[in-house]
């Protein structure tokens, strides 16, 4: 297929909302077990031609879908997110299901443990259907870089779904889970969410454990959810967010109440729309709907204004001297000694040599190059040194515009989803974050909601971004975007 | 400043990172680095002396645990994804007598 779909590639599934699904699973009404059949039916249906997934775990999924069944049947609750199936992207370690980070060097690895994130899913009693593509190690912004062949957007199958968490994103949109997770670096959930047309949150930094997530970049890296509705992304935050003592970074305190507050309207809130991201390298198509959405949060009671946020025009050169400088340290692990490939050699040197040539594709190669390039002796000041402190500059720009704003408002992606195979040059590819990395840097929230089309009639996301911890009021603006959100046109 | 990135910039980067290049893939990485490392030149030429750097953006310090043993991965779970183990270790090749 090629061309806008005339389908409903984002619609909710038939068996609804996962606010839906847990409430009636939970009341007895449906069986988990049906609500997990309507989604492998969908899979089935189209998986071949997205594939959104590494890895399917539909027998398990029904094991753990039966189980609920039966505690339900005997008067127990299973949870908040009972027999809800989820996706999973493949750099979460799940016990006993290969993860792969879309890695030759990592095929077929089985890890011994699970991610928090994942403990927490099966406490809350969620379904877990598979584990999805990615880009190799979440470094791309397209899927292409998987070592597994790339995933497809369900609303345009000859276009990328964005990335790294693309087939998350694309598992969403396809309805073939009602929620999934993905990870975001600097924009890998919220940029996929907007090419795919559905709702991607990465919170604040430390308020989701990141313990079992394969790292790429340590003081950026956070896991956060992707969903068709603002609630049901609220319900997965509740369940994944709060302290945990596995993760030196993890903020301590309680996850927030989120979804109490989603209908509490934005009278009187105090909206920001970035003047740096409006304009040069911005989509007239996508900057005419983050005015659209502008105009509709004043409509609802929010006082817009436009505001300076001066040092965002520095990101991403920060971000592509800092992200590569942490993955070069991270990656260092992957040397065939204790996990994944192993290319014999005769000394070790030489395996760990040939096993990484032979293991890694040329994104992580660039990657781990450039970032070795930006710590070593003497580049380390001029590159390095300078980037973190534009990243001081950046988060004192953020902090100054939250003094007078409670959320800010900007473009997620400079453009909507572009054909497979038509950005080679990396530098080009990287400029689809320039919108997204520097809440990245800052540590801060953000989400992208979807916002109606653009001319060729592919989806738009409005971010809506957040001071630290500002997950409640970054919610309750996004609840009035989707409610405000263009349809008549939208591919939904 | 301008830093122009060189081919043997790029090929003594790669044994820093145990990475093994063909000829046309130092070229076509010179290229892309040099590319990238141009448009950080924004980054590189501004005036920062006074501005401090960040390295993390949560002002968590010394992050520590009660000194109490806890369950953790068993020796066989460990190992059990290894490439090669043997009496409880991980197997490599020959280590000693290697140019460092």
């Amino acid at each position: 297929m090629t061309g806008p779909s005339p389908s409903s590639p984002s619609s909710p599934s038939p068996a609804g909302t996962a606010r839906e699904i847990a409430r009636s699973v939970r009341s007895g009404e449906r069986s988990a077990v049906d609500v997990l059949d309507g989604y492998v039916a969908a899979i089935e249906a189209r998986e071949t031609e997205i594939h959104a997934f590494n890895e399917l775990t539909l027998d398990q999924a029904r094991t753990v879908a039966a189980d609920i069944d039966r505690r339900v049947a005997v008067g127990e609750d299973p949870g908040p997110l009972a027999g809800v199936p989820i996706a999973l992207k493949d750099n979460l370690c799940t016990r006993g299901v290969v993860t792969t980070c879309s890695s030759k060097i990592l095929e077929g690895w089985i890890p011994p443990y699970d991610a928090t994130v994942v403990q927490r899913l099966v406490a809350a009693g969620s379904v877990a259907v598979g584990k999805t593509n990615l880009d190799e190690f979440a470094m791309g912004s397209s899927t292409e870089n998987s070592a597994f062949g790339p995933t497809r957007n369900p609303h345009d199958t000859s276009r990328v779904p964005g990335g790294s968490s693309g087939g998350s994103a694309a598992a969403v949109a396809a309805g073939f889970a009602p929620v999934s997770l993905g990870s975001d670096t600097g924009g890998s959930i919220r940029q996929p969410a907007a090419l795919c047309g559905v709702v991607g949150v990465k919170p604040t930094y430390g308020l989701v454990s990141r313990y079992g997530l394969i790292a790429f970049a340590s003081s950026l890296d956070q896991i956060g959810p992707f969903a068709t509705t603002v609630a049901d992304a609220a319900v997965v935050l509740e369940a994944i967010a709060g302290h945990d003592p596995a993760d030196a970074t993890s903020i301590p305190q309680d996850a927030p109440s989120i979804v109490e507050h989603l209908d509490d309207g934005i009278a009187g809130l105090r909206v920001g729309v970035i003047t740096e991201l409006m304009g040069e390298g911005i989509h007239p198509d996508v900057a005419a709907r983050v005015r659209e959405a502008a105009e509709a949060l004043a409509a609802a009671g929010a006082v817009v204004e436009e505001v300076s946020v001066p040092a965002v025009a520095y990101g991403l050169s920060a971000y592509y001297l800092i992200a590569p400088a942490e993955a070069s340290s991270n990656l260092a692990r992957f040397d065939g000694v204790r996990y994944g490939l192993r290319v014999d050699a005769a000394t070790t040197n030489e395996m760990m040599v040939a096993t990484r040539t032979a293991g890694f594709g040329a994104e992580v190669k660039r990657r781990i190059m450039l970032g070795t390039y930006a710590l070593s002796a003497g580049y380390y000041d001029a590159f390095y040194g300078q980037a973190q402190k534009v990243r001081t500059l950046i988060a004192r720009d953020f902090a100054t515009a939250y003094e007078r704003f409670d959320v800010l408002l900007s473009p997620t992606s400079p453009t909507t989803a572009f054909e497979l195979g038509a950005i080679h040059d990396p530098l080009t590819m990287y400029l689809n974050d320039i919108c997204t990395i520097p809440t990245n840097l800052a540590g801060d929230p953000a989400m992208s909601v979807p916002f109606g089309t653009g001319s060729d009639g592919l989806p738009i996301g409005v971010q809506v971004l957040a001071p630290t911890l500002g997950e409640v009021p970054m919610f309750r603006a996004a609840a009035v975007l989707e409610a405000a959100a263009p349809t008549e046109e939208v591919d939904r | 400043m301008s830093v122009r990135i060189t081919r043997d910039d790029v090929a003594h980067v790669a044994t820093l990172a145990r990475l093994s290049l063909a000829d046309d893939e130092l070229d076509t990485f010179t290229a892309q680095l040099a590319a990238v490392l141009e448009h950080a030149e924004d980054v590189a030429a501004l005036d920062l002396a006074d501005v401090p750097p960040t390295s993390h953006p949560v002002p968590l310090v010394n992050v520590l645990r009660p000194d109490v043993p806890g369950p953790t991965l068993s020796p066989e779970d460990a190992l059990a994804a290894a490439p090669q183990a043997e009496d409880g270790r991980f197997r490599v090749p020959t280590i000693l007598g290697e140019a460092p």
